[in-house]
């Protein structure tokens, strides 16, 4: 009888092993997700490779030149070849976008462990800063503190983690909110650990999941706004090459040029759809059992 | 007789809720000696598991405890401060739970669980650790521990996570662990397979054990004395023996009687009539009175306190202040003759 319990109990345990190995890659999303981003990453880190001139070299004698063999996607207006500069665009974008999701990230992580677990005064005040923050429209606040700030990628950085910290406080808040209560968290405190490291240890990993997830979406919002700054001409700062300027540049030219804003476009919504996919498919592959 | 390693007296817990104050726990006094197993029985919301957690003070946001005092191992609990109340924690006292797939992290390995206490709290290294863990999981009766250190909880089957559970009880080599309702969740047989490992770590590490459950069956194999609870009170304490063959509290006696018994079919399972009181209003006098079959004026009125019964069952010698020197046998009723009696007439334990 114990034999048996066991033996099935053993079989349970390989199915479950075998079975996790093989979950990633059936997750349609999760995998359209990684390849969609992981070849715009490969196309970034590649540039000078896969291009042939520098993105910010000016030809003045082939301004607004359309699709050839030297220019694959044209000229702009000064002469500068489209593909290097979308390539290289995505190294700029791409950089910022990924290092201002970090900050507000961590930041708003820890301060939602900790008001989520010790509640009291500490979760008012978080509760209070939170709502401060979010009673401006998100947009509207990151453009005036850049403007406030000055132009340029290091007031983007803290202009979004002053913004952005509020949804993963949120996030985690709540969710911590629901595991404090269940018995592993009591089992810990009766085993006499300390409360950084049932935060860290214990809660965190539990926890941490939705703010993942979020934070896949929150790439595609920042280089949304790193797009709107740069447009706006607060964001990366003139030559190096970026979405946002390429399409604000091109914007002039819309009536007989169309593709010169059009193409940096298409490539921001390619990249959100490769996040959100991303984040759909960690959705799935990250929920706990 | 050796110095209890843990003493309870008159402890009291209650809940500030938005209807008033409940008093889940009223006056709940025993002690456990080192190498001893104690029961706490009664059914559900008795204050058995409020009366456990506070023991080292892990209540619900909403509770508190208000009143009495615990010393566990020379330590004033009461009086400790939270930094000395987390040292206990583990080292010397430490727990084992009801459901051990929410108990145990779903995102760690169990291996890696059982480890952090030596890890933290002992200081060994890594390594050593590790090593521990391994020993441990040997030691509660885990098939190749080595793999098995690897899995997460989901991966192991019920019977599994309480080896897990128990091993990681026993990591920093406690003196005494508290049992809430340990077997509740298993099936009949691997609940029989973790109550012989519990019996067999008492006997050979020396372990004293605390074990709350509603199951009777599981307290006679387990345990050698008994406190019973009932609506946060205590109402009869002795040895198992004693309590099982000649219950003296009429709430004993309905416990006892409305076990099923397999060798004679009766048509119908006896019960206890009506139901626990409401904790925020708790009857006068006896709170069992409403319930009880052999309820006399005089239950009614003051509160009764606990009755010692000296070792022969002779001479009952009240006890005013109702707390102390309840070590052998003791009762919250004034008619426990009564309750003997009945039970002389018509054997409750047929096995015991």
């Amino acid at each position: 009888m114990a034999v048996a319990a066991e033996l099935v109990a053993e079989a349970q345990f390989v199915e479950h092993r075998r079975g996790f190995r093989r979950r990633w890659y059936r997750t349609p999303s999760f995998v359209a997700g990684v390849t969609i981003l992981g070849l715009i990453v490969l196309a970034a880190l590649a540039a000078p490779l896969i291009t042939q001139h520098n993105p910010t070299d000016q030809d003045l004698l082939h301004t607004l030149a359309g699709p050839s063999r030297s220019h694959w996607l044209g000229t702009d207006e000064l002469g500068r070849d489209v593909w290097s500069r979308l390539a290289y665009g995505a190294r700029t974008d791409l950089r910022v976008a990924f290092l201002a999701v970090v900050f507000p990230f961590t930041i708003g992580t820890v301060l939602g462990l900790v008001s989520g677990y010790y509640g009291g005064w500490i979760d008012t005040t978080t509760n209070w800063l939170v709502n401060v923050v979010v009673a401006f429209p998100f947009y509207i606040l990151i453009i005036a503190l850049v403007f406030a700030l000055g132009p340029g990628t290091r007031s983007i950085y803290i202009a979004i983690t002053l913004v952005g910290w509020v949804s993963y406080t949120r996030i985690i808040r709540g969710e911590v909110l629901v595991a404090k209560r269940r018995e592993y968290v009591l089992a810990a405190r009766a085993a006499g650990l300390s409360d950084r490291r049932i935060l860290f240890r214990h809660l965190l990993p539990n926890v941490v999941t939705q703010a993942i997830v979020f934070a896949c979406s929150d790439v595609v919002l920042d280089i949304l706004a790193i797009v709107t700054l740069g447009y706006l001409g607060l964001g990366v700062q003139p030559p190096t090459p970026d979405w946002g300027r390429m399409i604000a540049d091109g914007q002039t030219f819309l009536t007989t040029h169309w593709e010169l804003s059009t193409i940096p476009g298409i490539a921001i919504v390619i990249t959100a759809l490769g996040l959100s996919l991303l984040a759909d498919g960690l959705a799935d592959l990250l929920r706990p059992e | 007789m050796t110095e209890p390693l843990l003493r309870v007296e008159g402890l009291r817990v209650e809940f500030n809720l938005a209807r008033g104050v409940l008093r889940a726990v009223d006056g709940a006094s025993f002690e456990v000696r080192p190498g001893e197993a104690l029961g706490i029985v009664g059914e559900s919301g008795s204050g058995k598991t409020m009366a456990l957690r506070a023991l080292v003070r892990l209540l619900p946001p909403a509770a508190s405890v208000t009143g009495g005092t615990v010393e566990i191992d020379g330590v004033d609990v009461t009086a400790a401060s939270e930094g000395q109340r987390r040292e206990l924690r583990g080292r010397t006292v430490s727990m084992i739970f009801q459901e051990p797939m929410t108990a145990l992290n779903p995102v760690m390995r169990v291996g890696e669980q059982i480890a952090e206490t030596p890890l933290v709290r002992l200081g060994l290294s890594r390594r050593a650790a590790r090593g521990r863990a391994l020993e441990l999981m040997s030691l509660v009766g885990i098939p190749d521990p080595k793999r098995r250190s690897r899995a997460y909880p989901h991966e192991l089957s019920g019977g599994l996570r309480q080896r897990v559970m128990i091993a990681i009880a026993l990591s920093a080599d406690p003196k005494l662990i508290l049992c809430d309702e340990p077997t509740t969740a298993l099936d009949v047989t691997i609940q029989d397979q973790i109550l012989k490992l519990l019996g067999a770590l008492q006997r050979d590490l020396g372990v004293s054990l605390v074990f709350v459950s509603h199951d009777l069956a599981v307290i006679a194999q387990t345990c050698t004395r008994v406190a019973v609870m009932y609506a946060g009170q205590v109402v009869e304490t002795g040895t198992v023996d004693a309590v099982f063959h000649e219950p003296r509290h009429p709430y004993t006696l309905g416990l006892l009687r409305s076990v099923p018994d397999f060798d004679s079919v009766r048509d119908r399972l006896s019960s206890i009539p009506g139901a626990p009181p409401d904790l925020a209003l708790p009857p006068a006098g006896c709170r069992f009175h409403p319930r009880c079959p052999f309820v006399q004026d005089d239950c009614v009125g003051a509160p009764i306190p606990l009755i010692d019964l000296r070792a022969d069952g002779t001479e009952p010698v009240s006890d005013p202040t109702g707390v102390r020197h309840l070590s052998e046998r003791a009762t919250r009723c004034l008619y426990h003759e009564r309750c003997a009696e009945d039970a002389r007439r018509e054997p409750v334990v047929a096995r015991a």
